[in-house]
């Protein structure tokens, strides 16, 4: 079979190999490896056949510790297993990998390395993950590019079986696994003349079976446990030749030879780096310009990590070397230095020692850090490092890529060093999340990888909002192969796909002299000029730019399109760049069209054709002046008001420079200020709400559904409007609360509204003389954004409304206590936030939240900013992520500080009575604390308390100074998506809910993996199609709920805000007021259904009024009083499941896809439906009239 | 006693024919259909408009926040194919097709020129004996005549005549200024059938909501006065068959659409409402009739009270008015 070049990433690249050489693929998404087990299960469920002919069996387990217990499982039965994982996920195989190497059992796991979670999560790469299994005995191969993923995926499956040794195959995340790369695909007689069958078959007949008993997995005691261990050692010797053998191999079949440490540079170089992953392709690409200059150097390319061969380094090593600089992409603090640099004074000294070594004398050898999470690594950098090396005494345990200015360890690199070779044409575009960039960037990339001469290389980077969010795709493409895995910063032409960026991103200053600007403007062509901000017309000018516009949203619109102008955009770059002859480029663009769209139908390829055809015409070369005359300049990132620390440091991330902050600009343990989103005003809403106060009922419906925070509403003096703005409205309020004649304001943040229009769906007024109107409309932003940023500052400086006063068990109540949750980064219309919002709003005071890692952690703490916000007195949500599985496990570990603590201050209060008085005392032990003017009440002892307390010189005065706050009741939040409770964390989510402890479990339930792009999850409900569920989930949803209440003494609600928002209200009070453990299920639409964002509210109640999300309150409280504790708070199914299935994408495109499975999975889920309601009916009859008798055992 | 018919050109063992609803989606509802003696069957209308929604509706959900975030960078599986034309449809045709040995008749239904032809095409390719074309144009642009809309309808026909060899049925709404000179033109044209009347499903108001929302409502048995008068009109002086459709409920019903002129009857509400097997009661009531009035064919009662045939053709004009004023008086 002929090979052929694709134009692929470095996942689908390892997978292309994985599925094949596999009989059992267990899964479980992880970023960035997701997209290895998503093309697997979709193979699978398309009967794609593996080496052999049979379609491997794909399986999703619950977690990455529960995939490597079936992938352990499928191993000792004999199937040719592997996985696909990353960081977390890695470590959770810790256990299963000593075992499957202990079994000397071969299985390859295809790892994108990533970053682990330490002072922050990052989702990025590095090496921080397969370091912490290196000591497993596992071997390690190192792919650097996305060729090499491809190749060593199969050279490690072909070694593993050879030498029984398991292998990490890992590639580096994101510059790895998401680069597109053209390369050469080996063919399946490629894979067969690698995979010895003979080893298949014999690692099937080491496999458990019944007819041939043994027993592995013993326990041995001290006698015997040792010698056994040693018992592998010949297996390990002889590894590293088996993989040298195997590379041979594959080299005589393929042409491509590997080393187990490769050498490229200068014969006689005298310094040299030793890198592993992708950046020794930066180092390549440096070490080949820095020799053509008549430099001595060279790079000594790592691919076989472990197990560790020091004869092959040795070798590998010009015998001219004096010095060599080693790169490790990971950071052990503590460590005399990190793994490879390790073994590499290891590897010498052992060498030298032994006569083995070429060298004639020890090299002087130091170790560096680079690249961690991520970090760019270009050529500058390596040529630094070898700099550094010819210096009289070079840094040690250096890093490179930062300044470091508190350790002065990094060194410091000449950012201009260009080692590109100018035949590369290099491209940048920038575009929204939502208008088809990246696609069609990929597009672009197949189209010049595939049909021309070129090699090509595409890379993304993406945002870290979900909503608004900008991408930047980097593009090379050229005559040879290209090793330049970094960023484009000298690009040769910049496409702006959206106008708004020239006031946020300064692109133009990664232009070359004479490149190609091409400008997506709403303006005619004769006013795009005068329309730039200034600095951008200095540049075009300065670099003489070939300036290049269109109006894309008009063509794209006319052509059906909407906002999606990738097809013109992408017309216009092959147009304009001539990397084809244009009647050529648009035959591929088409066809591309209609391979990418085809099964979309039809209707949707003739609009991209449309589009196509009608770009030409609107695409115009700008006449370019020689003076700058715009006036416009470019608005700070951040207020001048801003805090200190937010002027400096945080608006440089907002503002993409980042990169050059100094390690002095952090805080050392990964501590933030809360309440930072306030200052990054993003302005992203096309349109924005406007309140209609003449009609509006003020009830608070727009602001309890807004995911953003961005409606307010106060009630206040009206002496308090003195000084308003003009166009500040207000009514008189229409509530007493707050005693007579107060007035009422319902104010939208216009800068951080996202436009998601969920507000105006849900307003239950119409206007009754323009009944397409309600109390609150949509309004283009641009016209209203200064006086309405004027109008919310006035607004934010009147008083906050009196908690204390406030009913808080209504929805109106809630909305009028502030959000210390606001303008996150989450989705536009997102259906968890407002989950969120509202716990800050009733309890955020005295609220502690755990976090699980997810979408819920992502807009919670993802950097720049912080949404957790504070009060007028400084008190809202302390907020953590500790990891995605032990969530409810680390808010119980909250709980017991805070019941210790609370129980420890209350006994040194009582020991010091004396000293601080028995009335006090007495009031703060005794005090109520159930409702806000109480809280209020002891906080003001508390208060009291403290004052006294630092008149009192003693160690307890001390202690309970320390711990006085705890008197007052704090509330523990564990916080997370479905993936967390469901799956990953259920085991311990069960746990602390048997626990019977005071925590409050929060399940923002999308029924999807939603962070990591909608995998399968055990809350998917039947029917639905997700990643990993491509047919359709087969099986129900699980009842959660069900599970929880079966304990009796936890508090358990479901939740939707869409169906019923009063009920949602009463559940967080309720739940955060029970004595125990409670859990609140709350369903969150999800742009993983496939549904109109601004309508999901309505999707909540179709959930609800179908009976799939039926709405209840399990209160174990009830039952002291002899009372049934479950409540049915939704009545029976008014619509069939099938009418609120198929308004979402997700169950209906089945109906599309497979017709007959989507016609009896609907029955199906529509008996579960039935079948749950009489289940609950009967359950909320049950006579419980002698639980009073017997007590209630709340644990 | 012979209950067949011909409805446009096709032998019908009986002049019940179910009409384009729900239940002719249903391969089984099919078969029973046929049990209970149903002649034809019109299955459910594959609306052009419906699939053009549905693809650019499905491509917009599963585009929809891709390529932004790095961890999500889509959220749906990349399913290779989609049955988004007509091939869901043409598949039934083709079951449909194997499970009966009553002619089926596929049912088209849109507004613009776009896919009528290819459509019908497949339809033909599918094996489906007939296609009725149900124009649905509510024209709402006063700057239209009645001249241009008559005219979408007969480029509709003109276009589809000219590609299919099947017979083709057009099935229009009563509200044509001289709907015998458009039934004359359609029969010029060369539609083998016209299908009196369609029911648009008319938009109702939501109080409460204050809502303009569309509103299905069955037709009640008797409510096919409108097609049993037009259908005497014309009876005579056109070609094409006739099919009386829209309140069509009884076997008293059927017997009067015949009697009119009708060479077929669609029932569609009462099936609905009363099930399938109501086929088989509306024919034993047929039977009955005709045994008690002597009829022993259906092509025997066929326009015996049509305009032509009865002692008072006036009765079908105004003057029938001013009489059923009286009447109620």
């Amino acid at each position: 079979m002929a090979r052929k070049m694709v134009t692929i990433d470095g996942n689908e690249a390892a997978a292309y190999v994985a599925y094949r050489l596999s009989e059992v693929v267990a899964i479980y998404p992880i970023t960035p490896s997701s997209p290895m087990g998503e093309h697997s299960d979709a193979w699978g469920a398309v009967n794609k056949k593996n080496l052999w002919g049979t379609v491997p069996h794909v399986c999703e387990m619950q977690s990455e510790g529960g995939a490597a217990g079936a992938v352990h499982g499928a191993l000792q039965t004999g199937a040719l297993t592997t996985t696909f994982t990353a960081s977390q996920g890695l470590l959770l195989m810790i256990p299963n990998m000593y075992k499957i190497a202990g079994e000397l059992t071969p299985t390859v796991f295809h790892v994108t390395a990533r970053t682990l979670a330490t002072h922050a999560l990052s989702i990025f790469g590095d090496h921080g993950d397969v370091m912490a299994v290196r000591q497993t005995g596992w071997a390690m191969l190192a792919a650097g590019s996305v060729q090499e993923v491809m190749d060593f995926a199969l050279i490690s499956n072909a070694a593993t079986l050879r030498s029984r040794v398991p292998v990490v195959h890992f590639f580096d995340g994101f510059r790895t696994s998401h680069e597109v790369m053209k390369i050469e695909a080996l063919s399946e007689d490629d894979m067969r003349a690698m995979i010895d069958d003979e080893l298949v078959r014999a690692h099937r007949a080491r496999a458990l079976s019944p007819d041939r008993p043994v027993l592995r997995g013993t326990a041995q005691n001290p006698d015997v446990f040792f010698q056994a261990r040693e018992t592998c050692n010949k297996y390990y010797d002889a590894a590293p030749a088996i993989f040298q053998a195997e590379m041979d191999k594959f080299a005589k079949i393929v042409g491509r030879q590997y080393h187990l440490f490769d050498y490229v540079g200068a014969p006689d170089a005298e310094r040299v780096v030793v890198v592993m992953g992708s950046g020794a392709e930066v180092a390549r690409e440096a070490i080949e310009h820095m020799v053509a200059k008549g430099q001595k150097v060279g790079a000594v390319i790592v691919r076989l990590f472990r197990p560790f061969s020091v004869k092959h380094f040795v070798q590998a090593l010009p015998k001219t070397v004096k010095g060599i600089a080693v790169l490790d992409r990971t950071k052990e603090p503590g460590a005399i230095g990190e793994p490879l640099y390790q073994d590499i004074i290891a590897a010498l000294e052992e060498s030298m020692g032994e006569g083995s070594c070429p060298l004639s004398s020890m090299p002087k050898v130091v170790g560096g850090r680079y690249g961690l999470s991520s970090k760019e690594f270009t050529p500058a950098m390596v040529k630094a490092v070898l700099d550094n090396l010819s210096a009289a005494s070079p840094k040690n345990h250096f890093t490179v890529g930062i300044n470091d200015d508190v350790t002065h360890l990094s060194l410091d690199y000449d950012a201009g060093v260009d080692t590109e070779a100018d035949d590369v044409v290099r491209c940048l575009f920038y575009g929204l999340g939502s208008d088809g960039t990246v696609g069609a960037n990929k597009n672009s990339i197949k189209i010049i990888g595939e049909d021309t001469d070129n090699w090509a290389q595409g890379y993304f980077v993406y945002d870290s909002k979900k909503a608004g969010s900008v991408t930047v795709s980097h593009l090379r493409f050229g005559p040879r192969p290209i090793h330049s895995s970094y960023l484009i910063s000298r690009a040769k032409f910049i496409g702006c796909h959206n106008w708004t960026f020239l006031e946020k991103v300064d692109m133009l200053t990664n232009a070359l002299p004479g490149a190609v600007f091409l400008l997506n403007s709403p303006f005619d062509q004769s006013e795009v000029w005068d329309k730039l901000p200034r600095r951008v017309q200095e540049q075009i000018i300065e670099k003489k730019l070939k300036f290049y516009a269109i109006d894309a949203i008009k063509v794209a619109g006319e052509a059906g399109m909407g906002q999606r102008i990738n097809t013109v955009m992408q017309t216009c770059f092959f147009a304009i760049s001539g990397v084809l002859p244009r009647d050529k480029a648009i035959e591929h663009i088409k066809a591309a069209i209609k391979k990418t769209y085809g099964a979309k139908g039809d209707k949707i390829v003739q609009m991209n054709y449309a589009a196509v055809d009608s770009t030409l015409a609107s695409l115009h070369e700008i006449k370019v002046p020689a003076k700058a005359t715009s006036t416009i300049e470019l608005p700070p990132v951040v207020s001048p008001e801003a805090p200190e620390y937010v002027r400096n440091v945080t608006a440089k991330m907002i503002a993409g420079e980042g990169d050059s902050l100094p390690v002095s600009a952090f805080p050392v343990d990964g501590t933030f200020d809360t309440a930072t989103s306030q200052w990054e005003k993003r302005n992203i809403a096309i349109e924005i709400p406007v309140w209609d106060s003449s009609i509006c009922i003020q009830c608070g419906k727009c602001s309890i559904a807004c995911p953003h925070a961005a409606i307010r509403m106060k009630a206040y003096d009206k002496a308090e409007l003195a000084g308003a703005p003009a166009t500040f409205k207000s009514v008189a309020y229409k509530g007493k609360e707050f005693g007579p004649d107060k007035v009422f304001t319902l104010q939208v943040a216009p800068e951080d509204c996202t436009g998601c229009g969920v507000c105006v769906e849900v307003c239950p007024v119409k206007n009754k003389t323009d009944v397409s109107k309600k109390a609150i409309n949509m309004e283009p932003q641009l016209p209203l954004r200064e006086t309405e940023r004027e109008n919310y500052k006035f607004f934010l400086g009147l008083p906050d409304n009196d908690r204390t006063v406030i009913d808080l068990t209504t929805v109106k109540g809630s909305q009028l206590c502030r959000p210390l949750f606001e303008y996150s980064g989450a989705c536009a219309g997102c259906g968890e936030t407002p989950y969120v919002k509202l716990l800050t709003q009733l309890f955020g005071d005295r609220a502690i939240i755990g976090n699980a890692t997810g979408c819920s952690s992502i807009y919670g703490g993802n950097l720049p900013t912080t949404p957790y916000a504070k009060d007028a007195n400084g008190r809202g949500p302390a907020w953590c992520n500790s990891l995605f599985e032990d969530n409810a496990e680390f808010g119980m570990g909250y709980r017991l500080t805070l019941d210790k603590f609370a129980q420890y201050s209350r006994e040194l209060l009582q020991k010091m009575a004396d000293q601080v008085g028995e009335t006090l005392v007495s009031e703060i032990l005794n005090a109520d604390q159930t409702n806000e003017q109480a809280l209020a009440a002891q906080r003001a002892r508390v208060a009291e308390l403290k004052k006294k307390l630092t008149q009192i010189n003693s160690p307890d005065a001390m202690n309970l100074l320390s711990l006085a706050d705890h008197l007052v009741k704090k509330s523990v939040w564990i916080l997370g998506g479905d993936g967390w409770a469901y799956d990953i964390g259920y085991g311990g989510l069960d746990h602390v809910l048997a626990s019977g402890r005071n925590v409050n479990i929060l399940v923002l339930d999308t029924e999807v993996y939603s962070n990591t792009g909608g995998q399968m999850s055990k809350s998917t409900p039947r029917g639905a199609v997700a990643k990993f569920a491509q047919a359709g989930k087969p099986m129900p949803k699980k009842n959660l709920a069900l599970i929880a209440m079966s304990y009796g003494y936890v508090y358990v609600a479901t939740v939707a805000l869409g169906a019923n928002d009063s009920q949602v209200v009463r559940a967080f009070q309720e739940a955060e007021s029970y004595d125990g453990p409670s859990l609140i299920i709350a369903y969150a639409h999800c742009i993983a259904h496939g549904i109109n964002m601004k309508t999901g509210f309505s999707h909540q109640k179709a959930a609800v009024e179908s009976g799939h999300f039926p709405l209840l309150r399990y209160n174990p409280r009830l039952m002291e009083e002899g009372k049934n504790p479950l409540k049915l708070d939704s009545r029976p199914a008014r619509i069939p499941i099938s009418d609120y299935a198929y308004s979402e994408t997700r169950y209906k495109m089945l109906t599309k896809s497979q017709p007959e499975a989507a016609a009896k999975l609907i029955e199906l889920a529509q008996r579960d439906a039935d079948n749950r309601w009489k289940f609950y009916e009967q359950m909320a009859e049950l006579n419980y009239s002698h639980a009073s008798e017997n007590g209630v055992n709340k644990g | 006693m012979d209950l067949s018919t011909t409805y446009m050109g096709l032998k019908l063992k009986s002049p019940l024919m179910p009409g384009a609803s729900p239940l002719t989606a249903d391969l089984g509802s099919l078969r029973q259909m046929e049990d209970h003696g149903a002649g034809a069957v019109v299955l459910h209308s594959l609306f052009e408009e419906q699939l053009t929604h549905e693809q650019k509706e499905l491509h917009h959900y599963m585009m929809q926040g891709t390529e932004g975030f790095a961890e999500s960078l889509s959220y749906f599986p990349d399913i290779d194919s989609f049955k988004l034309g007509p091939e869901e449809y043409l598949e039934h045709i083709r079951k449909a097709k194997e499970s009966l040995t009553i002619p089926v008749i596929a049912s088209l239904n849109g507004v613009t020129r776009g896919g009528w032809i290819d459509f019908a095409r497949q339809i033909e390719q599918a094996g489906a004996d007939g296609l009725e074309l149900n124009v649905y144009f509510i024209p709402t642009n006063p700057d239209l005549t009645g001249g241009e809309v008559e005219a979408i309808y007969l480029n509709i026909l003109a276009a589809v005549k000219s590609f299919v060899q099947i017979p083709v049925a057009v099935k229009l709404s009563p509200f044509f200024s001289s709907l015998p000179n458009m039934a004359h033109k359609l029969d010029g044209m060369g539609a083998n059938a016209l299908v009196l009347f369609n029911r648009f499903y008319q938009p109702d108001f939501d109080l409460e909501e204050m809502e303009v929302k569309p509103r299905v409502r069955l037709s009640r048995p008797g409510g096919n006065l409108m097609s049993l008068r037009w259908i005497a009109i014309l009876y005579g002086h056109i070609k094409a068959s006739m099919a009386a459709t829209t309140g069509i409920h009884t076997a008293e019903d059927v017997i009067k659409s015949v009697l009119a002129g009708a060479d077929a009857t669609q029932l569609c509400s009462v099936l609905l409402q009363l099930g399938v097997r109501e086929v088989s009661t509306i024919l034993d009531g047929m039977k009955k009739w005709m045994d008690a009035h002597d009829y022993e064919s259906v092509a025997q009662m066929k326009g015996v009270m049509s305009q032509k045939s009865v002692a008072e053709p006036a009765a079908f004009e105004r003057a029938n008015y001013m009489k059923a004023l009286q009447s109620y008086k």
